[in-house]
Formats: structure tokens, sequence, C-alpha cells
């Protein structure tokens, strides 16, 4: 059974009970090169792991960039 | 307010003739001080619009000298200017770009130690330096100072653009949280950076400041708009409320 997850704008689907930093693994991003806003909050790193995704949930994965 | 000169009014018709904009609009621009950190990618096409719209005043803080590889995206420099300093670069085509406007020049970097001081006489900051450690240092210095900024980032074919008015929604810090370690993110070294995405996040910034010199529309604020040249997609990513400890510390948090 997956869930339905918004991710950067668009529908994603995974599984029930993955948490945040199981679900940068499978998009191959690091944790560390990216800040993850779950439904217009910003999430801290070191709870990526024991976060988990709900149904419904707007995900935004925001790149640093740091050129000029 | 100052009446514009018969040569002013020509000069700037057709911004006059914007009705957001009008002659108080200009009258307002031309009193306008923005401060821009940064004559590279981002501050080049940012300077070129700010002074030819007849902003008023516009201060330039920067330490480098032109190099070749920056002549690819930083369009105010020229390989005739190979080696001068970027502040003398972008001073001489900006002045005959338009005399009008007064040109305040700071041949140093952004620091710690200068950066209250160079903001405070300004009412905009503009944003376009090209490392993570003076991006977060404009932003808490300007958040400390209660100065309105506008922070731009590039990187290959991307970049990303917010507006920050101190204690209006989210600031850099707020967002980013702190400068990533250097061997997990990339830099324009390494993966470079497209001339045009400069260009079109430098000329957002120079809209923004505009936008608060005369004081209408809306501003990119507790928004960060991300731009893929790749795909040619803007994307707009609302943002938490002000969360950090500089906001905090600037009373900032309600
Ligand atoms: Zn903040």
């Amino acid at each position: 059974m997956a869930i339905h997850i918004t991710l950067n704008g668009k529908p994603h689907a995974v599984e029930r009970r993955m948490d945040i930093l199981s679900l940068l693994e499978t998009l191959k991003v690091g944790p560390a090169s990216v800040v993850v806003e779950r439904n217009r909050n910003i999430l801290h790193r070191d709870m990526f792991g024991s976060i988990v995704l709900k149904d419904g949930d707007e995900l935004e994965l925001i790149r640093f960039v740091g050129g000029g | 307010m100052k009446n514009l000169t018969a040569t002013q009014k020509i000069r700037y018709s057709r911004n006059i003739l914007v009705p957001e904009i009008g002659m108080t609009g200009q009258q307002k621009l031309l009193k306008g001080r923005v401060l821009v950190v940064g004559a590279g990618g981002l501050g080049s096409p940012a300077l070129l619009y700010l002074v030819c719209a007849g902003v008023g005043t516009i201060g330039i803080v920067d330490g480098d000298r032109v190099e070749l590889s920056n002549l690819q995206r930083q369009i105010l420099h020229t390989s005739e200017d190979l080696d001068d300093l970027k502040t003398h670069s972008a001073q001489d085509k900006l002045h005959r770009l338009n005399p009008d406007v007064s040109i305040e020049l700071y041949n140093k970097p952004f620091t710690a130690k200068n950066g209250r001081k160079l903001v405070s006489g300004y009412d905009f900051v503009i944003e376009a330096t090209d490392n993570f450690k003076a991006k977060f240092l404009v932003n808490d210095i300007c958040i400390q100072s209660k100065v309105p900024f506008c922070h731009a980032g590039i990187l290959g074919m991307f970049g990303q653009v917010m507006t920050i008015v101190p204690g209006q929604g989210a600031c850099y810090r707020c967002v980013f949280g702190n400068i990533p370690e250097p061997d997990q993110v990339s830099s324009t070294d390494q993966v470079g950076v497209l001339g045009v995405v400069a260009g079109t996040l430098g000329t957002i910034q120079a809209a923004e400041a505009v936008k608060f010199l005369i004081g209408r529309g809306k501003l990119l604020l507790g928004r960060l708009l991300t731009f893929d040249a790749l795909n040619l997609i803007f994307r707009e990513i609302e943002l938490p409320s002000p969360c950090c400890e500089v906001c905090r510390a600037a009373k900032l948090i309600q």
C-alpha cells in the first residue's frame, strides 16, 4: 500500500511508514545537500530519520545554490 | 520632492509612462539608495538595470579583479578590463550608461567587521555574492540592521531568488540554517553556471529593488522563486514564518 505526497509540486507515491531519510535515499539525494520543508515547516536535519511521511504531505527539497 | 530636469524627463520618459511608476515613482527612484554586494554574474545585470532606471545612488561592494573566466556571464566587464578591479570596471560602464547616478565604490569584500557600516546608509541591498559564507553574512547583517534585501543564488542552469524585509517572512537563514559542508554541495567552480541564469536572476533582483523603492506591487516575501532554465520552469516555494536565531535575536519573531 502506498501513500500519496506532493514532492516539489508533483504527485509522488511512497511506501507507507517511510521516513524522510529513506525517501532521500531512494531519490539518491544526500541529506546534507538539501533543506527539507514539510507542510511549510523546515525540518531539522537530525530528525530526518524519525519523521514519517503522511498521506497528503507537501514536501519541498530545497537545493543549496551558492553561486553568484 | 525634487522636480525632474528636462533631460531627465526624456531619459526616464518610458519609466514615467508606466502607470505604476509615473512621475512620483521616478522621483522615488532618483532619491533611492541601493547597495549591490558583488559585481559579478548577478551584480552585473542588477547594476545595469538599476543605473539605467535612474536609482539615485548605488553602492558596489567587491574586492575582486576581473578574470577571463568571469566574462561568459559577468556582462559589466569586458576583455579590456582583465585584472582591473571589478568596482572600477563597473563604475566605468555605469557612469557612461547614466551619469545621473552617483556611484559609491567599496573595493573590499563584505565582512562581519565592515558589513553593518556598509548596509547602514542604504534603503535596499542586493545580495549578489558568489559564496555561502557571504550569503549568510549579508543575511545576518541585514536582519540585525533591519535593512530589506534580495537574495539570489545560481548554479549550472538553475537559480533561486527571495526578498527579505526583516520580520515579514522567512529570512535566508530561516530556510537554509547554516553554511553547508563544501563536500555536500556543488559550486560554480565544479559545475559551472550559464550566463543567462545569472542574467535572469540578477534582473529579478533589480525588479525587486525598483518595486521596493517605488512602493508598488507585491515583493517576493515569504516565497522562494526557483528557476530551472533547462526545462524553463519557474516555481514558487512557500516559506515558513521567521524562525531562526538571528530573527529571534533581532526580536522579529512574535
Ligand atoms: Zn531568520
